[in-house]
């Protein structure tokens, strides 16, 4: 197969999972919301003190961007599964990774990229300094896609379960940890105002890291799962 | 000369053995026909040539060549119908035919359209997939099969609803892909009209 025609396989399958996320848009809101919804309560939740919004801010924007993330997981394959697309997939032309990376971005682009989008306005409703909001801007872009990632993979190992939810949830978890950790960190840092280059550089390394690994073990699960 | 053959296939599922020591070929211009009753491990068998699943031992070589070992390479000869269509509901027939055609090796001589017209799709291009009746989605999945280069058809219940036209119309496609020197292995329950020049190799599997 020459790269040219998986070039275009490649973007067949993007613009296919973009189409069909925009034909069923109501489900596309549902992370967003979810995301928007718990970052909106807690301030609520917690009382006005503006410190103490402000000690938690980071923390709740990004568990909240976990969370969200988690729950669009399963819908990455779910439906390839049902209506047998996936075997298909499994037996094109083209390397399986490469698809499931066209299929993981799309998946990003329309559950991760909202989340980036609305975030600065979250940050100002928990308080957190302006001059902090662009290393938080920071720590979603980078984070995001390695939670898209990492998820692939899970979710391509409980696609064949019927109720996989709570093993997908405890395999995914875990993992994602390390995100969570350094992203709010960085933007914890940000705000005392010291520079936060070594949380970033260790994010990106994540995102590279699982940019490479993450597709071919999904492909891998996908497999076992079929068979 | 492509050939696909099997050795001493074995599978077993849920700690039964459905077939163990299964060999054949098949050539081209042949139609591996397998038969046998319900669970007799069709289906498995059928999921094992197009290298989902995994024999418990066995070979399966396509032009003497390990398929496992080729992977994708030997995917662009295949063209596989299963017991689901593998079409998106969403989306349009010409939408999930362009997409069957970019995942495999697209076939020049033939435009989505025309592959459309001889399933008799024609007219229904842009309609939801949703929205076509069930044999109609069956017709869809099989001009999947036409719009790529598969010499290899592998085939699971090709005619389920399908009605008796629509049957005889898809055996005449079938017997034209075989004349043209390819290949298929199907289960059906049908009892298969193909012309008698069209040579069937035929496995019971319940009779092993």
């Amino acid at each position: 197969m020459s790269t040219l025609s998986l070039t275009s396989a490649f973007s067949l399958l993007l613009k296919r999972d973009l189409v069909l996320a925009y034909r069923r848009r109501s489900e596309l809101i549902n992370p967003m919301l979810f995301f928007v919804l718990v970052t909106a309560m807690f301030p609520l939740g917690i009382g006005n003190d503006p410190k103490l919004i402000e000690a938690v801010g980071p923390g709740v924007v990004w568990v909240a961007a976990l969370l969200a993330s988690l729950l669009s997981l399963d819908s990455m394959f779910r439906s390839d599964f049902e209506d047998g697309s996936l075997e298909q997939f499994m037996l094109s032309a083209h390397p399986v990774s490469i698809l499931v990376l066209a299929k993981i971005l799309a998946h990003w682009l329309v559950t991760g990229l909202p989340l980036f989008i609305v975030a600065p306005l979250l940050a100002v409703l928990l308080n957190i300094p302006a001059s902090a909001i662009p290393t938080l801007m920071l720590t979603l872009i980078l984070g995001t896609p390695v939670l898209s990632l990492i998820g692939s993979v899970g979710v391509a190992l409980t696609v064949g379960l019927r109720r996989g939810g709570v093993i997908l949830s405890l395999l995914v978890l875990p993992l994602y940890v390390p995100v969570l950790i350094f992203g709010t960190d960085a933007v914890k840092t940000a705000i005392i105002g010291i520079p936060t280059t070594a949380q970033i550089s260790i994010l990106g390394a994540m995102l590279v890291g699982s940019l490479v690994l993450a597709p071919m073990a999904t492909a891998a699960s996908l497999r076992i799962s079929l068979s | 000369m492509a050939t696909f053959e099997a050795k001493s296939l074995a599978c077993i599922r849920d700690d039964r053995m459905l077939f163990e020591g299964l060999d054949f070929t098949i050539n081209p211009g042949q139609a591996l026909v397998l038969e046998g009753r319900n669970g007799s491990g069709k289906t498995s068998l059928l999921r094992i040539l197009c290298g989902i699943r995994l024999p418990e031992a066995g070979d399966l070589l396509w032009e003497g060549e390990d398929i496992f070992q080729l992977g994708p390479e030997f995917h662009e000869h295949i063209a596989y119908l299963g017991h689901k269509d593998g079409s998106k509901l969403d989306l349009t027939p010409l939408e999930n035919l362009r997409i069957a055609k970019g995942l495999g090796k697209a076939r020049q001589d033939i435009d989505l359209e025309e592959a459309l017209e001889q399933v008799g799709l024609y007219g229904f291009e842009d309609v939801p997939t949703r929205n076509l009746s069930a044999g109609q989605q069956r017709r869809l999945a099989i001009a999947r099969l036409l719009v790529t280069d598969a010499k290899l058809w592998i085939l699971d219940e090709p005619f389920t609803s399908l009605d008796r036209k629509g049957i005889e119309h898809m055996e005449r496609l079938f017997e034209g892909h075989l004349n043209k020197g390819g290949m298929a292995a199907m289960t059906t329950h049908h009892r298969i009209g193909f012309k008698d020049e069209i040579e069937l190799v035929r496995i019971n599997l319940s009779d092993r």
